[in-house]
């Protein structure tokens, strides 16, 4: 089962590795998208941290509603409400249980892609987050370190894609030939999930 | 209440961009009492972006109990104006209208200073992306 805490390590091992990550986000960010994908996540996983140290949440809900919620009042940038409609619809499915299945937070998750892709009207192959979400999430089933694998793989399929949602869809062809950045950090989001799962 | 005007949000990724579509918009409909209408523009620190926050203020801030028409520009405008509403984080009865920003933030403006409800002003607005330009 993981408890509260569970969910707190992966959001602090999200910010750690955004922390780490921010300049390549941002540089992948600079030909196709408006340069600023570290930054801004940066910016609002600095937050979450500094949310969850402040009013540590009793509940995994409780946690990923209380960070979605600072994504989406502190990121600056469509991944704010995109990451923060992820988590909260996770944490929403995941009810006030005090601890949850392994099963529990797949379903929470898939339910948690499915509204990312209501949200932003994009589907597999756009280019998008949703590259290596699902992907990712598909592969929840078998373990966390095979999803972190599968978003990462999905993430780098990105490379080949032409860009059909957001700022990079302008460039047309262009964006051919790049990994997107939203992808990238999704993967990174899917393997913090892994190392909190140890 | 509801008697009182629909308030009318303005949502761009630039602080100048908002608070000028918002000064022509007023401009052009000015004739009699005009409807509230605030600019939520930027990100909080002054950057190109949307703020949450902003968004927020300005909805509560032209909320006369008739309702709220936002309009974004792009983006992050339009996705985070939905991730609020989603979390009911706006006044009762605020909408995310489906038009162009300056054309759109015109006739909604036009059309809740002539005291019309959400819904016409929501139509107003809208029906602007049936003038063609060529």
């Amino acid at each position: 089962m993981r408890d509260t805490d569970f969910f707190r390590r992966w959001m602090a091992a999200a910010a750690a590795a955004v922390e780490r990550e921010a300049d390549r986000l941002t540089e992948l960010d600079s030909p196709i998208g408006d340069a600023d994908h570290g930054s801004n996540l940066l910016r609002g996983f600095t937050a979450v941290r500094a949310a969850l140290e402040a009013e540590p949440p009793a509940t995994p809900a409780a946690v990923l509603g209380l960070a979605g919620r600072t994504l989406i009042s502190t990121v600056g940038g469509a991944s704010g409400p995109l990451y923060g409609t992820l988590l909260r619809r996770t944490g929403k499915e995941l009810g006030d249980a005090a601890e949850v299945s392994d099963e529990d937070v797949r379903k929470a998750l898939d339910a948690g892609v499915t509204a990312v892709a209501a949200l932003g009207g994009a589907a597999a192959g756009d280019k998008t987050m949703l590259d290596a979400l699902l992907p990712g999430v598909a592969a929840l089933g078998t373990s966390y370190r095979a999803a972190a694998e599968a978003a990462e793989a999905g993430a780098a399929a990105t490379v080949p894609m032409l860009a059909r949602k957001g700022r990079a869809s302008y460039l047309g062809e262009r964006s051919i030939g790049h990994q997107d950045p939203g992808a990238t950090s999704s993967a990174l989001l899917l393997a913090a999930l892994a190392e909190a799962a140890g | 209440m509801s008697g009182g005007p629909v308030g009318i949000v303005l949502v761009s990724h630039s602080a100048r961009v908002a608070e000028s579509v918002a000064e022509l918009a007023a401009g052009l409909a000015a004739g009699g009492a005009v409807a509230p209408v605030a600019a939520a523009g930027g990100t909080s620190d002054g950057g190109l972006g949307t703020s949450a926050e902003r968004i927020a203020a300005a909805a509560r801030e032209v909320d006369r109990g008739a309702g709220v028409a936002l309009i974004a520009d792009l983006g992050s405008a339009v996705l985070t104006v939905k991730a609020l509403l989603a979390d009911d984080e706006l006044p009762p009865r605020s909408r995310l209208v489906d038009a162009p920003f300056v054309e759109g933030a015109v006739a909604a403006l036009v059309a809740a200073s002539s005291g019309a409800s959400l819904d016409a002003v929501a139509a107003a607005a809208q029906e602007a992306y049936d003038y063609r330009k060529g």
